[in-house]
């Protein structure tokens, strides 16, 4: 066991498993956010759900941060660990046919960059202000005010936008490496694969994009 | 025939051995047969070098037919230059264009140690081969052929594996410089057989540990080794290897010894 987790190919199952966590945890992160572009009391009612339910919530916030530690742990020493195996750089890369993907190249960058945006992204909404408001008699939090808020600046729309975009490429290679470091690639289904990966990551980060998007056009342009 | 003829200029890693340090250094290759293969073409440079009492370019070759894994080295950035499937002594000067400016480098990875120029040496390969690329038989007469029953269609897969000739390109060209292509297609080679089953736990362990140690990276299936594989050797492979690898380290079972037993 022990042995497993400092192999190469042990810690890629965890990476792979605590980035699943996460890119399931994401989807409906991003399915339930639709609902911004119903109403602002939709969205407060969904919100309110979630939060009062005291056991998914804890259980659902201990399984994100264990996988995310895990994840950025297994992504430190196995960058590190790489690039030391590298040694020597070429003075060229890999071009033309040979060349590797933008995504998989700079997994570590954007994995970096999503680092930073869960930190502010919880500081900006999760422990933001915090208005009330009551829907049909229940005093919740009114985190639909907050967001509207927020996604009146430009600036805070640009920034989810660059996050956003560079979680697709992250999800793109990230989805479609998971199905190798697990052992599920078969020659039949390769080329599906490669597909789920991408159509994964543009749902997931066309989703997200078009929630900001949304919320500036219809409120602070409108305005 | 075509008889056309091309000038391109080489910028050579030159480097005498691993304690000093090494720099580039441009050459001229004139008049080159496009016919020629890139080997050839350099076999010409070095005819030129020894000519003017300078050392020539050090470069790996055995076979100059694609068969044996000895030659290799990068060309502006690609492992055995910019052709899929093919090795560099199989790549011809007609791929080329006159004036062309190509930059030749050996393999790097902190496992593959300098040896001169573009020659590296890549008995950590032959290590990782050692510690479970073989099965165990009795030796005696020839069994029969088809003695043993094999499904046409992993007979095909075992075979594809089997093409590997350990050239280390797939390290070569990866960001990580991982061995993972290279290491998978000889578990697979063997496991996929039935004759292979008996050491399949064994063999997965033994030779991904031996991977590591060698100081080889972490897969980060980017499908760089694959896209400069001359053998086309496929990232399925790889999959193949971490499934064994996964089953082995959960289903160890302690070895018993004789006399161990009350
Ligand atoms: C929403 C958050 C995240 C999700 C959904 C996610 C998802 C994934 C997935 C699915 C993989 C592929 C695992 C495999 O190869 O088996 C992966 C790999 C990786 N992630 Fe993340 N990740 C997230 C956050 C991060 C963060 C915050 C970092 C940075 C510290 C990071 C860095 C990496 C690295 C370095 C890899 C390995 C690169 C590779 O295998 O090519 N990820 N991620
Ligand atoms: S897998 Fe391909 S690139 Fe790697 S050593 Fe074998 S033949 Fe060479
Ligand atoms: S010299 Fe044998 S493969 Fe190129």
């Amino acid at each position: 066991m022990l042995s497993f987790i400092q192999s190469t190919v042990g810690k890629k199952y965890l990476m792979g498993l605590s980035g699943l966590i996460w890119a399931g945890f994401i989807f409906g992160h991003m399915a339930g956010n639709m609902l911004i572009l119903v109403s602002p009391d939709a969205y407060n009612v969904y919100g309110h759900a979630i939060v009062s339910n005291k056991i998914l919530l804890y259980g659902t916030e201990i399984a994100l941060v264990g996988a995310l530690v895990a994840h950025v742990i297994c992504a430190i020493f196995l960058t590190k660990q790489n690039r030391e195996s590298r040694g020597h750089r070429y003075a060229m890369n890999p071009n033309g046919q040979k060349a590797a993907s933008f995504a998989s190249e700079w997994m570590a960058i954007h994995g970096s960059v999503i680092l930073v945006f869960i930190i502010l992204h919880l500081v900006t909404f999760k422990y933001g202000p915090h208005y009330e408001t009551t829907v049909d008699g229940v005093v919740m939090r009114d985190l639909a005010k907050l967001i509207i808020e927020v996604f009146s600046q430009p600036m805070a729309v640009l920034w989810y936008l660059v996050a956003l975009v560079l979680l697709g490429f992250h999800l793109t290679h990230g989805v479609r490496s998971i199905f190798q470091s697990f052992g599920l690639l078969h020659p039949a289904y390769q080329p599906i694969i490669r597909r789920a990966g991408a159509i994964y990551a543009v749902v997931v980060a066309g989703g997200f994009i078009s929630q900001p998007v949304f919320v500036f056009l219809t409120r602070a342009v409108a305005a | 025939m075509s008889e056309k003829n091309i000038n391109v200029t080489l910028k050579v890693w030159r480097q005498k051995n691993q304690r000093e340090e090494g720099k580039f250094k441009e050459y001229l290759a004139k008049d080159i047969s496009t016919d020629a293969s890139f080997l050839e073409m350099l076999d010409a440079v070095n005819e030129e070098l020894i000519s003017k009492g300078e050392d020539p370019i050090a470069f790996d070759h055995d076979c100059r037919e694609g068969i044996c894994g000895s030659c290799g080295f990068m060309i502006n950035g690609n492992a055995h230059g910019p052709l899929k499937s093919t090795t560099v002594c199989q790549l011809h000067m007609r791929n080329f264009k006159d004036g062309d400016y190509l930059t030749l480098e050996p393999w790097r990875a902190a496992a593959f140690p300098m040896i001169k120029d573009l020659v590296v040496d890549r008995t950590a390969l032959d290590r990782i081969i050692k510690v479970g690329g073989f099965i165990s038989v009795n030796t005696g007469n020839a069994p029969d052929g088809n003695a043993i029953p094999i499904p046409k269609t992993a007979a095909d897969e075992a075979f594809n594996a089997a093409t590997c000739i350990g050239c280390g390109a797939c390290v070569a060209s990866c960001k990580n410089a991982s061995a993972a292509l290279f290491t998978s297609a000889k578990i697979s080679h063997l496991g996929l057989l039935p004759q292979g089953q008996v050491e399949v736990e064994k063999r997965a362990l033994n030779m991904v540990g031996q991977m590591d140690r060698e100081g080889f990276g972490a897969c980060t299936s980017t499908g760089s080794c694959s896209a400069s594989c001359p053998k086309d050797i496929s990232l399925v492979n790889i999959a193949r290897m971490n499934r064994d690898y996964m089953k082995a380290s959960f289903s160890k079972k302690p070895e018993i010894h004789a006399g161990d037993g009350a």
